[in-house]
């Protein structure tokens, strides 16, 4: 189903939670809330839920204005960050809450069988006996969505689904949800304040900031040309250099870099620890390495400008580098944003 | 394998032997003369002059009409305030609204105010001089020195236990489930008796026994809006001061040894509910651990 918000406004007391927003959720669409803490993104997906009510605007579900649909009514299916289950009721019968208490009617055999067909589609054969206390965290979560899948949600909305859980469990957990989501093809709306569990499960990331979208569009879109430098800063690391925009070009100290249709005039230059790389000759950044983290995966370099700004790169795990060794940074690529 | 090795453990903090021992016998002497030994006094006394006096004291009418008034008041007074308890403790952790904090402290001032004081407080809104005194008393109702007054009182100072139990409980397991509940589809009702009753359940549980031991040993209040009326609005502790100021002693400790006996019940009851707090490892709410609650 396609949602869309139309204008919407939220007051907390004297705080703006959300500050009219229009956003549009095709049907069968997979879109991240993405923002830090307090930019409106649960708050936004509390009012599609209909656990909030906007103060101002519309959202629709489809032709359906579902602005003042309690949620009991609005047939969304909500995961929590702490997955909610029902401690006294086993996994099984918290699968089959929805069903039990719905205004439509269902034989318990029916219910029965819907439950087992549930916990076979999120992986969780033979743990249907079990109390949410017995089983994991990654199991409670799916547990969480079998629950919100049973009652055949218009859409499926989700608070930091992945935030309690450890790293592994979440990268894990993110790919099988894009299954199932590939799978049931239901529209799926889900927040997190993780850019890189944004970019992995999404077909289309909305970026928010203070209340406000500072900038939507495909994972691609949004990290090959982010508008802004909040979204260049949210969505990864990156150096920051002062930069002066001179006829097409930036100019920082001591690299330069075309920049065309800029205005003359001060400007910032950001490029990625990827976007750097270390030369002992000229010309480039002359820098100075004060340290040298080593990763799984190659080499991130910590080093300062002459000029006094801190650098980070990474560099091929065979280079060899260290603290001390002074050489020029070089710049592959970067983005100028004015000031 | 390592050989054991005997070292020469340092005392931790106020682990030294001498202060250890000393602590813990003043402790057991103190709690022996304050506690234990007035308890077995009663027992004692009530039988001093035989179980016959004892069986004519328990089964003396005024007695058995004291007992029964004291059940009364226990029976309309605890179901009121648990349901009371209930509302209030869900309308403070699952609703916001103003007056919140006001309600919370409303709430706690029957445990800081002094039984009597109450006491006093309904005379003055019911009695005749009171406020609605004269137009009750145009009506024929009688409140004061009579049983409405008695549960009345006894309401007054056992309005917080309930409440008090279900809050911190409730507040620690927030608003989750029931969300998680209504989104599925679930009435109000629905929600409070499948999602949020079993979860508070033994915390309620707890609330109402306390309560209950409450209004059956209240005292204060209700010795000043009674009236004293033996055979009518004498509640089982009115009845043992009676007794005991008409210098009828094995009478006052046998009809006290109702009261103990009803006390002795009450631990027991509230043991078994710690316990069954504490027996939630195999299924504990998961937002907080109710078994950690402190009272």
């Amino acid at each position: 189903m396609k949602i869309r918000l139309d204008h919407v406004v939220k007051t907390f007391e004297t705080f703006r939670a959300v500050k009219d927003v229009s956003l549009e959720i095709e049907s069968g669409e997979l879109v991240a809330l993405l923002g830090p803490s307090g930019s409106g993104k649960t708050t936004i997906l509390r009012m599609v839920a209909g656990l909030e009510y906007a103060d101002q605007g519309h959202i629709y579900f489809g032709d359906q204005d579902a602005t003042d649909i309690p949620v009991r009514d609005r047939g969304v299916g909500f995961v929590f960050q702490h997955y909610a289950l029902f401690p006294h009721m086993t996994v099984a019968e918290n699968i089959a809450f929805g069903m039990k208490v719905s205004k439509v009617k269902r034989e318990k055999a029916a219910i029965d069988v819907r439950v087992l067909d549930l916990l076979r589609l999120v992986r969780l054969e033979g743990l249907g006996d079990r109390f949410p206390a017995q089983i994991s965290g990654g199991q409670r979560q799916r547990v969480a969505l079998a629950r919100a899948l049973a009652v055949d949600p218009k859409v499926l909305l989700l608070d930091e689904p992945f935030g309690a859980l450890d790293a592994n469990v979440r990268r894990d957990l993110r790919r099988w949800l894009r299954e199932i989501h590939s799978e049931l093809g239901i529209t799926t709306l889900f927040v997190t304040h993780d850019q890189e569990e944004a970019l992995d499960l999404a077909d289309r990331v909305v970026i928010l900031k203070d209340g406000q979208i500072v900038q939507q569009g495909t994972p691609e879109e949004v990290c090959r040309d982010p508008k802004t430098s909040f979204v260049m800063k949210f969505l990864g690391d990156a150096n920051v250099l002062a930069a002066e925009v001179r006829d097409g070009k930036a100019y920082a100290s001591g690299a330069a870099i075309e920049v065309s249709g800029m205005a003359d005039g001060k400007a910032e230059l950001y490029a990625r620890p990827a976007d750097l790389d270390w030369s002992l000759q000229g010309p480039g950044i002359p820098a100075s390495i004060t340290r040298v983290l080593d990763r799984a995966d190659g080499r991130r370099v910590l080093a300062t400008a002459e000029t006094g700004e801190h650098l980070e790169f990474d560099v091929e795990p065979e280079r060899l580098v260290k603290a001390g060794d002074g050489g020029f940074v070089t710049l592959r690529r970067a983005k100028v944003f004015a000031v | 394998m390592s050989t054991p090795v005997t070292r020469r453990k340092p005392p931790r903090v106020g682990d030294q032997p001498l202060f250890r021992r000393a602590l813990i016998g003043i402790v057991l002497v103190l709690g022996a003369f304050l506690i234990l030994a007035p308890l077995i006094i009663i027992g004692v006394e009530a039988f001093a002059k035989g179980w016959q006096v004892y069986r004519d004291t328990i089964t003396h009418p005024d007695t058995r009409h004291a007992i029964m008034l004291t059940v009364l008041a226990a029976l309309v007074a605890v179901p009121i305030n648990t349901a009371f308890g209930v509302a209030a403790a869900w309308a403070i952790t699952k609703f916001d609204f103003r007056g919140k904090r006001f309600l919370l402290v409303v709430i706690e001032i029957p445990f800081s105010v002094s039984p009597i004081v109450a006491g006093v407080a309904y005379l003055f809104v019911y009695g005749l001089q009171g406020i609605f005194g004269p137009v009750l008393d145009e009506y024929g109702i009688k409140i004061l020195f009579a049983i409405p007054g008695i549960i009345l009182a006894s309401m007054f100072v056992t309005a917080p236990f309930v409440a008090r139990e279900l809050i911190p409980l409730m507040q620690a397991q927030g608003r989750d489930l029931e969300e998680a509940a209504t989104s599925l589809g679930a009435s109000g009702w629905r929600t409070f008796f499948s999602v949020t009753l079993p979860n508070i359940k033994w915390a309620l549980l707890y609330g109402v026994v306390l309560c209950n031991a409450r209004v059956m040993g209240e005292f204060g209040a209700v010795s000043v809006v009674s009236g004293n009326i033996r055979g009518q609005t004498n509640t089982l502790p009115l009845h043992i001061e009676l007794l005991y100021h008409d210098y009828q002693a094995a009478g006052a400790f046998a009809s006290a040894s109702i009261l103990a006996l009803i006390a002795v019940f009450t631990i027991i009851a509230k043991v078994a509910l710690e316990r069954q707090g504490a027996g939630r490892v195999r299924r504990p709410a998961l937002a907080a651990n109710p078994a950690e609650k402190t009272s």
